[in-house]
This record gives C-alpha cells, structure tokens and sequence, in this order.
C-alpha cells in the first residue's frame, strides 16, 4: 500500500514538473519532438497492454490508431460534431475493431506468430477498405478545416501553439500511465500476465483466458485509438497509407519492445529514446555529409533484435536489474 | 463427490482410456496408479476439462460437469497440478501463488496476503519473492501445489507431485498432502512412488490400457495377480507368488 501512495506521489509531481515544460522550452522544434515523444509513448502503451502485459504479440495496431483517426475526422468533416463529440464514438471505434479481431482470433485458439499475422493481414485490409470506399473519400485522405482562431482553440481542439499540442498529449500520456499502472496492480493485471506466462496453466487456476485476452484487446484497442485523434488534431489529414500503413504498428511495438515490455514506464521510455536516436542521427548523417534518409530505420532494426535477443525486459528492465544488484550488494553491509 | 462413468477418449485410432469409471469420496486420499502410458494423464485432464471424452460423464457433487471449460471446473472447486510443471517463470513465487488466489480473491493486496499465507504453509516462506524459474525442481512441484490449493479448492488432483524428488523431500510432500486433506480437501492424485501410494492413499485404483483393472485398499492392489501383471508382464504374477 505504502509502495501504492509513493507511486502516486512520484507520478503526481512528475505531472506536475512535465506541466511546466512548455515555461521553459519555448522552441516549437524541441515541443513538437516532446509531442511525438508522448505521441509514439501512447501508442506503445496501448500495443504493450496486449502484447506486453497480455504477450498477444500485434503487428498490425495502426487498425486501432487508423481508426481512431478515421472517426475523429469524419464525424467533423462530414457530419459536422464537435471534435469533443467525435472522441467517445473514436475510442469506441477501436473498441470494436479490439472485439471483431479478438473474437475471431482468439475465439479459434490463434496464438503467437498466428495471431502477429492476423493483425497484420487486418491492417492490410481496412487500409485496402478505406482506399475504396466513398466515407473515406479513397486515396485521396481527408483533411479536417483548418481554424487558427485562438478563441477557439479549446473547442475545436486546434493550437496555434505547440504547447496546446503538449498538453493534449501530455493528458493521454497520463491517461495511459495511469490504466498501465491499475492494470499492474489488479486482478486482471495478474490474470493476464497468466496468461501470457502460461495458457494452460492459468485455465487450470479458473481464468477465462479467453475472455481476459478480449478484455486486454478492448482497452488496448480503446487507448490506441486516442493517439489517432491526436494525430489528425494535430496533423490534420489522415489517408490510408497513414492510418493503416506498416509504420504506426512497427513504431508501437519498437517503443515498448525496447522500454521493456510488461512495464508500465517501458513506452515512454522506449520512445523517448527512439526519438533522441531518431534526433542524433538525422544530425549525424548531416555532420558525415551522408544524406540518405533511412539510416535512423537501420538503427532501430539493429536495436530490436538486440532487445530481444539480451533484454527482453527492455531498458526498463536493466534498470531494475541494476537496481536490484545495487541495492542486493550493500544489503550484507546494512545487516 | 467425484464420479467418472464410462469415461472413452481416443486420440484417432488410440483408444487412450477405454471405458474407464471412478469414484472419490468426500474427504478421502485416492490415488490412480498404472504402467507408464495407461492413460491418467488423460484421464485426469478429462475430468479437469483439458480434454473433452468421446463417451462417458464426470459428475463433480451429483452435477455434469463433463465437457466444461478448465476454468469453469476450476471455479467449481476442482483444480489440477500438472505432471510437467507450468510455473509462470517470470514471476515471483508469491505473484505465482496470488494468480491462484484471485480465483476467489478479487482485491490484488488480499490475494498476495493470501499467498504469502498458502506459501508459508506449504515451506516456501523463504522464497516468496525470488522469481519462479529460481527454483529446483523440488521447489517448481511445491509451488504447482501451492498455486492449486490457493484457488480454494475442494477436490485436488495431483499429478506426480513425488516424481523427481529426494525420498526427504517425498517425506516432507506427504505430510503436506495429509495437511491438505485434514483442512477438509479431497485429494486424488496419480503417482508412481509407490511407497507414497502405500502410505498415502485410502483407496486405489488402477489403470491399465485405459481401463480400470482393479480397485481396493492399497495392500489388497498391490497383491492383486492382475496389477502385478500389468506392471511386470505376463506371467510374472506365478512367478512372484511361487
């Protein structure tokens, strides 16, 4: 319980100091790489409840994030709502794509590199659907209106200011932190986690393991699907390549995969330090006068299987494990 | 408490029990034994729902429970250990046990009490926070247990709880499994330690090529002609008694 309230207050001050930022850095360059730090941090913690926590390793979680962004857009540029209005009927979009894909997936016992491909072939196919149908306006994308009034800012969830864009997400970030953090500390925290060590074994101790693996789809699902408003409130324009392409669902599972899977600061994490490689060597291939772009992917692969390989805890995982060798070493010296 | 009628489960052409019936009384030690391949494997994990049988009825308290999923059994008060072990390796031994003890614990801090509790019992205090693939293999068999008992069962089935273990570490299982059963849990388990049958057990049965051959008192099954030849082979019950 004590654990419970220090974690409480760490997290509240740590809110606190990130809402500070925006005092401090006033360059829309270095803002604009905190939003997508968070941006890609939120998306890692939404494939990290179903892969990290649940390990329903997905390959296709831009169905969620593209979603998402095509309901958020679409009930503003076609029916008129209120962007406000448009983010219950999004969340409730990867809701239920989370159900449709997990009914049919888990519903016929798909595990492990099975289950990889369906999400992958999903995502696939709402990309060819949404290049097809009219709602979607096909390849072409859609774009919401631009409204640069400051007055109306807040209502219609645009920024003239970065900082605007900062704190929207920094309040998904919280938001995704905060679920992360009461899965790991509840019963269906630990059922899941059962399931991912051992089907069988949590069957036999009477956990529906399908329907704990539904439920972790469906919040997953419902969390990725915030990111993809914030990305067409922020971008403005979604299109099928965007929404459902390969790169959404490759950057969610690289940030939690390398913060440490199964951790609730692994995403953030994990993206952070993405983005500040992704930063360092954009710099570098301008200092080496190599200017191909691309170098920043080879990295990241090169990152990947050395995670998975070494640290299948990821950084957050070393950092625990150095903890612990620290503490365990001046332990004989307390006693 | 437990009864299994005409129990038939066939794996394509493999009949791996054939028409296999047991009882468990209510707060009894039964044990099933039988040659290697006789099919309890594949019996207990029909009456665990693992498998669904071909023929043949599980009735758990006078109700069907056959063809019900595991977690529905468990939920019902029968949970099983498995032969080989499933620890959930990444865990601690107490976030091990607690995965049980939500089976009728919803609040995460009273089920981890819970574990401690069950964990202590069972002489893994020492252990509790060190992560399950830590363990000997001693260690991995008593946690199988303690994640079992701590779902709250009221019938346990173990599977070769003994097998792999030093005779001290066998003698320390028995008086656990004594334990179980004086806190008012009916125990059916598969062994192969026979000395743990004999010692352990009211009533047994035994599986030969998916069938039930004999049953009785221990020491009436052992002398048993027919059991001698099915673990020895044919004619060694002559043998044995000339």
């Amino acid at each position: 319980m004590s654990r419970d309230i220090r974690h409480f207050l760490i997290g509240g001050v740590a809110l606190i100091a990130a809402a500070f930022v925006p005092v401090f850095v006033t360059s829309g360059y270095w803002l604009d790489f905190l939003v997508l730090t968070m941006f890609i941090a939120v998306l890692g913690q939404g494939w990290n409840i179903l892969g990290g926590y649940g390990g329903q390793f997905s390959f296709g979680h831009a169905v969620f994030f593209g979603t998402g962004a095509y309901i958020q857009v679409i009930l503003q540029a076609k029916y008129g709502w209120s962007p406000w209005l448009a983010i219950p009927p999004a969340i409730l979009g990867g809701v239920v794509v989370g159900t449709l894909i997990g009914f049919l997936s888990f519903r016929y016992g798909l595990r492990g590199s099975y289950f990889a491909l369906v999400t992958l072939a999903f995502a696939e196919a709402f990309r060819v659907i949404a290049t097809s149908v009219d709602i979607t306006d096909g390849g072409q994308g859609l774009y919401l209106a631009l409204n640069r009034d400051p007055d109306q800012a807040i209502a219609m969830l645009q920024f003239v200011d970065v900082a605007g864009y900062y704190y929207f997400a920094l309040v998904l970030t919280g938001i995704s932190l905060a679920v992360a953090w009461g899965i790991e500390r509840s019963r269906f925290g630990a059922q899941l986690v059962a399931v991912r060590e051992d089907e069988d074994a949590a069957e036999a101790l009477g956990i529906n393991a399908f329907a704990v693996k539904m439920r972790a789809i469906c919040i997953s699902g419902a969390l990725t699907a915030t990111t993809g408003v914030l990305y067409v409130q922020k971008f403005l324009l979604i299109d099928p390549l965007i929404a459902y392409g390969p790169t959404k669902s490759v950057e969610a599972l690289v940030a939690a995969i390398i913060g440490g899977m199964g951790t609730v600061l692994g995403p953030l994490v994990g993206s952070a330090v993405l983005h500040t490689i992704g930063e360092l060597t954009k710099e570098l291939t301008v200092a080496i006068g190599y200017n191909q772009p691309g170098l920043d992917l080879i990295i990241y692969g090169v990152l990947l299987v050395l995670m998975l390989a070494f640290m299948p805890y990821g950084l957050v995982g070393l950092f625990r494990a150095v903890a612990r060798r620290l503490f365990a070493s001046r332990k004989p010296a307390d006693a | 408490m437990l009864e299994a009628r005409g129990i038939v489960k066939r794996f394509g052409g493999l009949v791996a029990v054939n028409d296999a019936a047991l009882e468990v009384p209510e707060g009894r030690i039964v044990a099933l034994i039988g040659p290697n391949g006789a099919g309890k494997t594949t019996l207990f994990a029909v009456i665990a729902g693992f498998l669904k049988p071909d023929a043949g009825q599980v009735l758990f308290e006078g109700e069907d429970i056959t063809g019900l999923t595991p977690h529905a059994i468990c939920q019902r008060g029968i949970v099983r250990t498995f032969q080989v072990v499933k620890p959930f390796a990444n865990l601690t031994v107490r976030e091990n046990i607690a995965v049980g003890a939500h089976n009728r614990i919803a609040a995460r801090s009273a089920a981890l009490d819970h574990a401690t509790a069950v964990g202590e019992r069972l002489g893994m205090g020492k252990m509790l926070d060190q992560p399950a693939a830590a363990l000997t293999v001693a260690g991995r068999k008593r946690l199988e247990l303690a994640r079992a008992l701590a779902t709250g069962p009221r019938l346990l089935l173990l599977d070769e709880v003994m097998a792999g273990l030093t005779p001290v570490e066998i003698d320390e299982v028995l008086e656990l499994i004594r334990d179980i059963r004086e806190s008012g849990v009916t125990v059916l388990l598969i062994e192969h330690v026979m000395r743990a049958v004999m010692r352990l057990s009211e009533h047994v049965y035994v599986l030969n090529n998916g069938g039930i051959i004999a049953d009785g008192a221990p020491h009436a099954v052992a002398a048993n002609p027919d059991v001698v030849e099915a673990y020895l082979g044919h004619g060694a019950a002559e043998t044995t008694h000339a």
